[in-house]
């Protein structure tokens, strides 16, 4: 199959790639944003521990 | 059984456990996402009467699928903290509810773009579309409680009879094209005795719907983690578990 004719996705690429590009950017908006709340919970957990210790 | 139960609930447990599971659940659904992506948009054939427009189904009926599973998930967990006043199921309640509403956002705007080349519109307010919107606005609705009650405990109790009420919505969201009359086709998969399509366009959609199971279950994992310290007050395991 020629790369072309791939993308082109039989005349229906303005509907194809943009529905791969929004549930790509869904999982990696996901884990990049579930990471960022670890963080987040990891920096007030020990600012909390610091807290009680002094 | 139980002791095993309640040494996994215990909240350093759970921080390490979880910790280690994340990539079992990670990297399989990488492989199985990207060897769907392969197999539905070169391998498998394109579709009779939508021609390769029918494509989108390998993103839009995964991300459908996973909006109601994790709503799913969310009000059992919900469930589960409100009557065994378990604070480890009110953690995996809250985490499901932004991971769930980004699934929804998915399913609405893939639906979006399957509708305008295959039905002419990018939206009706049909029976399918709507309760799938509701389904958004509930996941929305319980972050937006959360987000509104200072107290934790408060908020997990006042969002769980939210999320377990919203969850009338999830067989009405399934069963809506049989009910009503409606542009959006019926399920080709869950059908009873044999699917409606072929086994080349079945098996990347089978292995993209596990693929974000699985993806699910790892994001789930790393949100829960940040959830448990949030609900911890003890400093010693605090400084034991992320010295670690």
């Amino acid at each position: 199959m020629n790369l072309v004719e791939f993308i082109n996705m039989g005349g229906y690429a303005a509907f194809v790639w943009p529905s791969y590009v929004v549930a790509l950017a869904v999982l990696i908006g996901n884990v990049v944003a579930a990471r960022a709340s670890h963080r987040r919970a990891v920096a007030e957990a020990l600012r909390r521990a610091q807290g009680a210790s002094s | 059984m139980w002791t095993w139960f309640h040494k996994l609930a215990s909240p350093p447990h759970f921080y390490r456990v979880a910790g280690m599971l994340i990539p079992w659940f990670g990297w399989p659904a990488f492989i199985l996402i990207v060897a769907s992506l392969y197999g539905g948009l070169v391998l498998a054939p394109p579709d009779y009467q939508q021609g390769d427009a029918f494509r989108i189904i390998y993103v839009h009926a995964p991300s459908a699928w996973m909006s109601l599973f994790i709503y799913v998930v969310m009000a059992m967990s919900a469930a589960i903290g409100l009557i065994w006043r378990m604070k480890l199921a009110h953690a995996v309640a809250a985490s499901c509810a932004p991971i769930g509403a980004s699934f929804t956002f998915a399913a609405l705007a893939t639906g979006a773009l399957w509708g305008q080349p295959m039905w002419g519109t990018w939206w009706v307010w049909d029976a399918r579309l709507t309760s799938e919107l509701i389904l958004l606005f509930l996941y929305l609705g319980y972050m937006a409680l959360r987000a509104s009650i200072e107290d934790l405990q408060r908020a997990d109790r006042a969002s769980a009879v939210l999320a377990i009420v919203g969850v009338i919505n999830v067989p009405i969201i399934h069963y809506s094209v049989v009910w009503w009359n409606t542009l959006h086709q019926a399920p080709s998969v869950t059908k009873m005795g044999a699917p409606t399509i072929s086994t080349s366009m079945l098996v990347p959609l089978l292995m993209m719907i596990l693929g974000f199971t699985l993806f699910f279950a790892a994001v789930l994992l790393i949100r829960v983690r940040g959830e448990v310290l949030r609900r911890e007050r003890s400093a010693v395991w605090i400084r034991e578990a992320l010295s670690a």
